[in-house]
């Protein structure tokens, strides 16, 4: 060793053995005074057009941040407990990250699924939905998808069946639009709100979703359409059990043994329904992950006439 | 003090600032920084919901224009302050070279570095990218805006290495006449005044009086433009970038960088080392 060079395993010895006494230190602070916990989430700057300004010319990886503070945000409020639930920097966090990538087609669809969710699993703003994908449109007039992401909307959210239809009439008429939107558009206006409407829409979005998480979404709501089709056809089978004399409590133990059913019914979660024994209603099993259920869509509305 | 400048010359000071450079610890840190900074955006990728190869690719180039612009900058001052600190600029002025040649050569020198950190930062992203799309399925793939190694993050790459090249001219430029310190304040300002310049021409529109309006619009052509180098969002998002408006930002760029330098072999020249 060169005379006045100090040996480095003493020296990263001491370091390390410092940092384990600082480490255990913070524990017992902890400990006696508890954690810090969290400050509230603040959004500093509301303008994005004076974060694109800030930002100078990394706007793009601003946009990213904002986005995925919005991502974190949703799921954070998601899985809040349902008093504490607060979902109200959502839109300014998506508002933000558009704004600084005009192009950012995800923060789009993505914020407008986020947006429209009902309460308590979502804000239930799909007004703030179609305020976003509406910008999300005048940056990319072309966009087809954005069309596709309002009339869902307008149809999931708003049950609003026409205003549904003429967004997915629309967005049929643009350049390299989906085959499938004229269609939505025709269904929509004419059995607007049936589940079988509602099935055509989650079909042709897992068709034609270029993100996996899109796909993941319309194939969870295709299983949940499934599951209330299984719940009303289990609801015919109990009445049936019962006006044709079949002992109360009803389980589906019994039904199985009668011969009504060919094994204990599940959802395609695995879960068993639950069977109300003495009311005999039918419904999801505790813990399935397809609840909650959506609501029930409303009868067809009238035909306008002209 | 002659006006001529002798290629062979600025060629052996640029080689000796490259040479130097490459020596440099701090760069090295810098650019081992930005290359981990570049393979960290795949973990990053991962908490955007189906974003990934935007987040790498925003965060590469991202990295290699911010830690350029720290080299170019805090390089850039350091290039005449330092022989003026280390008092080696009156042996080199000794030698038979002009001031012109000098500031040229160093210049070059920084280029010529910069131009090779460009580079390996650009290879790093490419190797991330090349790396992710290798193991994305084939569908997701032909779902994506623009492939994950796309050559038009060449196109990006180089416009920044331009971009910098402009703010290494304006760093030697002031370090020619005032203090490292005040060269460095001068710099971050004149890149932050860049990237806003396009408002000078917009305020045209907001103000009614003519001076006014001919003084800004002076200010906009005057000030550097360094808002149209910036094409990396629309390389992320497969928009285009035509080859003419390439070839008409470099231009206005080499001729920027030209003022530059001519203004600091002035400076430089008038400067009393005694």
């Amino acid at each position: 060793m060169r005379p006045g060079r100090l040996p480095i395993a003493p020296f990263l010895a001491a370091a390390g053995l410092f940092v384990g006494a600082a480490a255990g230190l913070q524990a017992m602070r902890d400990r006696a005074f508890g954690t810090d916990t969290p400050a509230e989430q603040v959004l500093y700057v509301q303008s994005p057009e004076v974060a694109r300004r800030l930002a100078l010319s990394y706007d793009a990886i601003a946009a990213d941040v904002y986005w995925i503070r919005a991502l974190q945000h949703f799921g954070g409020q998601r899985k809040a407990t349902t008093q504490s639930k607060n979902y109200e920097l959502l839109f300014p966090l998506l508002d933000m990250s558009t704004g600084l990538d005009p192009y950012f087609n995800i923060a789009y669809r993505f914020g407008a699924i986020f947006l429209s969710e009902p309460k308590p699993g979502g804000p239930g703003r799909p007004d703030l939905a179609i305020k976003l994908l509406e910008k999300g449109i005048a940056a990319s007039p072309n966009k087809w998808q954005y069309y596709q992401d309002a009339g869902f909307v307008h149809f999931w959210g708003m049950h609003d069946y026409p205003g549904a239809a003429a967004w997915f009439e629309r967005g049929s008429k643009l350049p390299g639009s989906a085959w499938f939107l004229k269609s939505l558009a025709a269904v929509t206006m004419a059995q607007g709100g049936q589940r079988e409407s509602s099935r055509l829409l989650f079909k042709a979005i897992l068709e034609s979703s270029d993100n996996d998480w899109m796909r993941k979404d319309a194939r969870h709501r295709l299983e949940q359409l499934d599951a209330m089709d299984a719940i009303d056809s289990l609801r015919k089978v109990v009445a049936t059990y019962r006006e044709r004399g079949g002992p109360t409590p009803v389980t589906w133990q019994a039904l199985v043994r009668a011969g009504y059913l060919r094994a204990i019914p599940t959802d395609s979660a695995g879960v068993v329904f639950s069977l109300g024994p003495w009311s005999g209603d039918v419904s999801l099993g505790e813990g399935s992950s397809l609840a909650p259920l959506p609501d029930t869509p409303v009868a067809p509305p009238p035909v306008p006439t002209r | 003090m002659s006006a001529m400048v002798s290629v062979p010359t600025v060629a052996r000071i640029a080689a000796n600032v490259f040479k130097e450079s490459v020596r440099d610890k701090v760069l090295y840190s810098i650019v081992l920084f930005a290359v981990i900074v570049i393979a960290a955006s795949l973990l990053l990728g991962q908490l955007t919901a189906g974003q990934e190869v935007k987040i790498i690719k925003d965060l590469g180039l991202a990295a290699i224009s911010l830690f350029g612009h720290f080299i170019a900058i805090f390089i850039g001052i350091g290039l005449v302050s330092k022989e003026v600190e280390r008092r080696s600029i009156y042996a080199l002025l000794a030698k038979p070279m002009s001031r012109a040649e000098l500031v040229l050569g160093k210049y070059c020198g920084l280029v010529s570095t910069l131009t090779v950190n460009v580079v390996v930062m650009t290879a790093a992203l490419v190797v991330v990218l090349a790396i992710y799309g290798a193991t994305v399925e084939p569908q997701i793939r032909n779902t994506w805006e623009a492939p994950a190694v796309d050559p038009a993050l060449a196109t990006a790459a180089f416009l920044t290495l331009v971009e910098l090249s402009v703010v290494t001219a304006i760093a030697i430029c002031f370090s020619t006449f005032t203090s490292p310190v005040l060269a460095a304040a001068f710099t971050v300002g004149l890149v932050i005044a860049g990237q806003f310049s396009a408002d000078l021409k917009n305020f045209e529109h907001i103000v009614d009086n003519h001076a006014a309006t001919w003084l800004l619009n002076a200010l906009y052509y005057v000030l550097p433009n360094l808002a149209p180098f910036d094409v990396k969002a629309q390389v992320v998002h497969a928009q285009p970038v035509t080859p003419t408006y390439v070839l008409l930002t470099t231009g206005y760029g080499a001729l920027y960088v030209s003022a530059l330098l001519a203004l600091a072999t002035l400076f430089f020249s008038r400067r009393d080392f005694k």
